[in-house]
């Protein structure tokens, strides 16, 4: 975009300025727009839940317009600070945690090739970022100066520190089976049918998914797992002290990870951008050369990604409405007893099949094409370079034997 | 007018920040703020080694340095807190001694820096995308394939890889969390059951 920008803008250096000003304004709006949108259906599915109706009249018939009147009546609040905070802290801590969150978007693509950065090393890179978010909640807790805000500051630390354990083991299993951590890789080997989906691929990764959702929703502290802001006890946690425009950033930078995670998920055990049917395929979209028509279907690709993430966000309201808060002591033994332990066994087990049963069971699961990027044990170099070093030793027999002689 | 050279301008950003606010942590009083200002420069690192194409290398200094700065900053506020806010004075004999050190560190390393020839001048890479994560991770088990694109054949020896440093390093972890699950256990009475039965004490935030 940069290169075509240049050709327009007289400054040289104004182009390259316009255009990361352009992808950052689309992702600050994606997550923006996502969390109003999500906002006003947290509110809807709470009140299914609950029996009652939700928001009905700002806006038309399903008040659809309530989180704006929200916004705007967040932002006219007076912004109050206590006497006892420690002013910079207090002041920058609500977007320590929203640039957190806004960070792992970087490396999320949303369909093919459709990504701000392309990194190598993206799975791990937002695990690192999402790791992160945390120390907004813990600046903005010993910030406020203020008992409360500290004790949900402390659970949280407690909470996210110990879940990122078995979060990140939930998330090997998938890079273990694809052998890339390339987020785009990952998406396209589960091209096709969804039995491509990593979540099917076989028995050990269906569990892991289900313990990295439980993992991903304590670590992004939502309902069960909000001790954070345990309003029968802490008045509102961290955010006790808040108000106005930086406490409407809080919930904006938690729909934001809400929305990272959930995109994460289906990236790494649903299929990313590939719909349940082949059908960008079938019309000839994907493989198309013409770019308006691969360009349509990276589109309908994009569609398939943020319903995907769409859904995750709605189970996580579901779960959060039909289940009661945990206790700090019960949270723990959840991870330390129940997730970490399952993990690392889906880990093994993971490993097992994929050496034992590497072709699948039922539908094969790996189509024999080497990816950009992707590297499967044995299998080094990939397919292309084998073909340009062919004049050199051996190469892939020798990485063969180096790793099974251990 | 030259086309700006983009590297330059974010390597002058992130090495400002980082040096910055390495200045705030040394400066400030306050735990809490110089835990921040630490994060801020560790990150700003992160950044360059980003700009520099280790993006694993970078993501790593995010996990383990920015997220382990996390983790000393709660074990700071919670080992040593005793009112809202905590300062820290600094005697002059520990400036000096900081300073000793720091500066006879720094002398090192710009000596060192200076006097790499290849160093001396710019260079501009191919713009090619860096595989940095996947050959690291078969080195350490135990395959250098790394070395297979060396075009020197003496070079492509030694596959030995990087197994055993890893599986001592690993076998130290498990000792030490073997060693602090025993540390934290609960302590059980050994007198009669006339005593009330110990539940867990320890600490509710672990």
């Amino acid at each position: 975009m940069a290169e075509y920008l240049r050709q327009y803008l007289t400054p040289e250096w104004l182009a390259y300025v316009v255009a990361a000003l352009v992808h950052a304004f689309l992702l600050v709006n994606l997550l923006a727009v996502s969390a109003l949108v999500f906002i006003w259906l947290e509110r809807k599915v709470s009140g299914r839940i609950q029996d009652r109706l939700g928001p009905t009249r700002i806006g038309g018939k399903f008040g659809w317009l309530q989180t704006l009147a929200d916004a705007i009546k967040l932002v006219t609040k007076e912004d109050l600070m206590p006497a006892d905070a420690d002013r910079m802290l207090f002041l920058l801590a609500p977007y320590a945690g929203f640039v957190a969150s806004y960070l792992g978007f970087l490396a999320l693509p949303f369909a093919d090739g459709w990504v701000a950065v392309r990194l190598n090393v993206a799975v791990f890179f937002i695990a690192a970022v999402l790791g992160l978010e945390v120390f907004g909640v813990i600046l903005a807790g010993y910030g406020s100066g203020s008992k409360w805000s500290l004790f949900g500051a402390m659970r949280e630390a407690a909470q996210v520190v110990s879940y990122e354990v078995p979060l990140g083991m939930c998330i090997v299993i998938p890079v273990l089976i694809a052998g890339t951590m390339d987020l785009v890789t990952i998406g396209q080997m589960q091209e096709g049918w969804f039995t491509q989906w990593f979540v099917l691929h076989d028995p050990f990764t269906f569990i892991a998914f289900w313990v990295y959702f439980t993992c991903a929703t304590a670590s992004v502290n939502r309902a069960p797992f909000d001790l954070a802001e345990a309003e029968s006890e802490l008045v509102a946690g961290f955010h006790t002290e808040y108000s106005g425009f930086r406490w409407s950033v809080f919930f904006l930078s938690e729909y934001g990870s809400m929305f990272a995670v959930s995109g994460l998920a289906a990236i790494l055990f649903f299929g990313g951008w590939n719909g349940p049917l082949p059908v960008t395929h079938w019309l000839g979209l994907a493989d198309s050369t013409n770019p308006f028509l691969h360009y349509l279907g990276n589109f309908l690709g994009m569609l398939n990604f943020v319903a995907k993430c769409i859904f995750g966000v709605t189970f996580m309201m579901w779960v959060r409405w039909t289940l009661p808060r945990l206790r700090i002591d019960q949270v723990m033994t959840t991870c330390l007893k129940y997730c970490t332990p399952i993990s690392a066994a889906m880990f093994l087990g993971a490993i097992l099949w994929t050496y034992f049963i590497p072709g699948g069971l039922i539908v094969p699961n790996n189509d024999g094409v080497v990816r950009e990027g992707q590297m499967i044990v044995g299998s080094y170099p990939p397919a292309d370079e084998a073909a340009q070093s062919d004049a050199d030793a051996p190469p892939a027999s020798v990485a063969r034997a180096g790793v099974e002689g251990n | 007018m030259d086309p700006i050279n983009w590297s330059s301008v974010f390597f002058w950003l992130f090495s400002t920040v980082a040096c910055v606010f390495a200045v705030g942590v040394v400066l400030s009083n306050n735990i809490v703020r110089m835990a921040f200002y630490l994060i801020l420069s560790l990150g700003a690192t992160a950044g360059l080694f980003f700009l520099a194409g280790a993006d694993f290398v970078g993501a790593m200094q995010l996990m383990i340095y920015v997220g382990g700065t996390l983790v000393l900053l709660i074990f700071g506020v919670m080992l040593t807190a005793k009112g809202p806010f905590i300062t820290m004075k600094t005697s002059a004999g520990e400036w000096l001694l900081a300073a000793v050190v720091g500066g006879s560190l720094l002398a090192v390393l710009i000596a060192a820096a200076t006097s790499v020839g290849a160093w001396q001048q710019p260079h501009e890479r191919p713009n090619t995308a860096q595989v940095t994560a996947t050959p690291l991770g078969m080195a350490l088990l135990g395959a250098r394939v790394d070395k297979l694109e060396e075009s020197d054949a003496t070079q492509r020896r030694g596959m030995s890889g990087y197994l055993l440093p890893f599986e001592i390093v690993s076998v130290h972890l498990l000792v030490v969390l073997i060693g602090s699950a025993y540390l934290a256990r609960p302590k059980r009475r050994v007198s009669g059951p006339s005593e009330t039965p110990a539940p867990t004490v320890s600490a509710p935030d672990r």
